[in-house]
């Protein structure tokens, strides 16, 4: 299966977050990558949806649904800006 | 909140199916009336999900096609395997309902508002949705961006929206590249999008270009690597993967 990329979830992270995400910048926790949330690479077919960091592969988030609930794993990321409009 | 922007909540809203077009024998343009659609910005998309009468759920993006101002519209691909996309392109009919939330993305998008800019859009296969909104949405508005698409397509007639594609003008330079198949006497690219062709295609780095790459995953790797290697910075890149082609 390819990776997907941010833009694919934009609907989920819209619902998760309330607002536009896909051209929020996201810093990778693990080697401090920069980049907008279109650019992570995106997993569907996980169990939930894993995003993961372009450059080191380290899981930057997690998003799982159960039920109606979503439970959201940020540990990955050290900061999530949305997008100045 | 006094001082902070109003947060639009994303709901799913019942879209009746409007006119169906067959843009090729598995290509299909479906207009949707949604309720309450706040206007879309040419490069977005919207999330589409069927409930199974079991109570299965399955939920799809899709590009929108259409610009702005006309009704909304999207342009599906039937999948082999799909699970969504042959329901949409084969059993969907006029007057159904189906359930539809958007306007969705804030990245891949076209700035129109930033015209020193000139355009290079490269579409692999049904890639080339959005790219059409991005087109009409510039014709209506009368923007003169110099704009350019390469796009890649198996065969001519996978080419979809080829007579629309074919009847620009402007300022819009529209290029094929076919990679199975070419028709007897085919004058435009063959293979696969590569450096030499990229080079060809490609705006001049001084001109500070932008460039859209949407396509299979495959594809968009490939083409924003080369692009990168010609020396378009990585922030003038923007990319949109659907998976697997």
């Amino acid at each position: 299966m390819d990776a997907l990329d941010g833009n694919a979830i934009g609907g989920l992270l819209h619902e998760v977050f309330g607002t536009e995400m896909t051209a929020a910048i996201g810093t990778c926790a693990n080697c401090g990558r920069v980049a907008p949330v279109a650019e992570t690479l995106v997993y569907l077919q996980a169990p939930g949806t894993v995003m993961r960091c372009r450059r080191c592969f380290a899981v930057l988030m997690v998003v799982v649904r159960h039920a109606d609930m979503k439970c959201i794993d940020l540990l990955g990321m050290a900061a999530l800006e949305p997008a100045t409009p | 909140m006094a001082g902070t922007a109003v947060r639009e909540r994303l709901t799913w809203r019942v879209a009746t199916v409007g006119a169906m077009i067959d843009e090729t024998a598995t290509v299909r343009t479906i207009e949707l009336d949604i309720p309450d659609w706040m206007s879309h910005r040419a490069g977005q998309h919207l999330d589409i999900r069927l409930t199974a009468e079991d109570g299965y759920v399955a939920e799809r993006s899709y590009s929108i096609a259409s610009t702005p101002d006309e009704p909304v519209a999207i342009t599906v691909e039937r999948l082999v395997d799909g699970e969504v996309s042959p329901y949409l392109t084969e059993d969907l009919r006029a007057g159904d309902e189906i359930e539809v939330r958007g306007p969705i993305g804030g990245y891949f998008v076209w700035p129109w508002q930033d015209p020193a800019s000139p355009l290079l859009l490269v579409a692999g296969g049904s890639g080339v949705v959005p790219f059409r909104s991005i087109l009409r949405h510039r014709s209506d508005i009368g923007n003169t961006t110099p704009t350019r698409l390469l796009y890649s397509a198996r065969s001519l007639p996978d080419v979809i929206y080829r007579a629309e594609l074919d009847a620009t003008s402007d300022g819009v330079q529209v290029s094929y590249t076919l990679t199975r198949q070419q028709p007897p006497g085919w004058t435009g690219h063959s293979g696969r999008v590569n450096d030499a062709l990229l080079h060809e295609v490609a705006w001049p780095l001084e001109q500070r270009p932008l460039a859209y790459i949407c396509g299979p995953t495959a594809f968009v790797e490939s083409v924003a690597a080369a692009l990168v290697g010609l020396g378009y910075p990585g922030d003038r890149v923007k990319t949109e993967r659907f998976g697997g082609a």
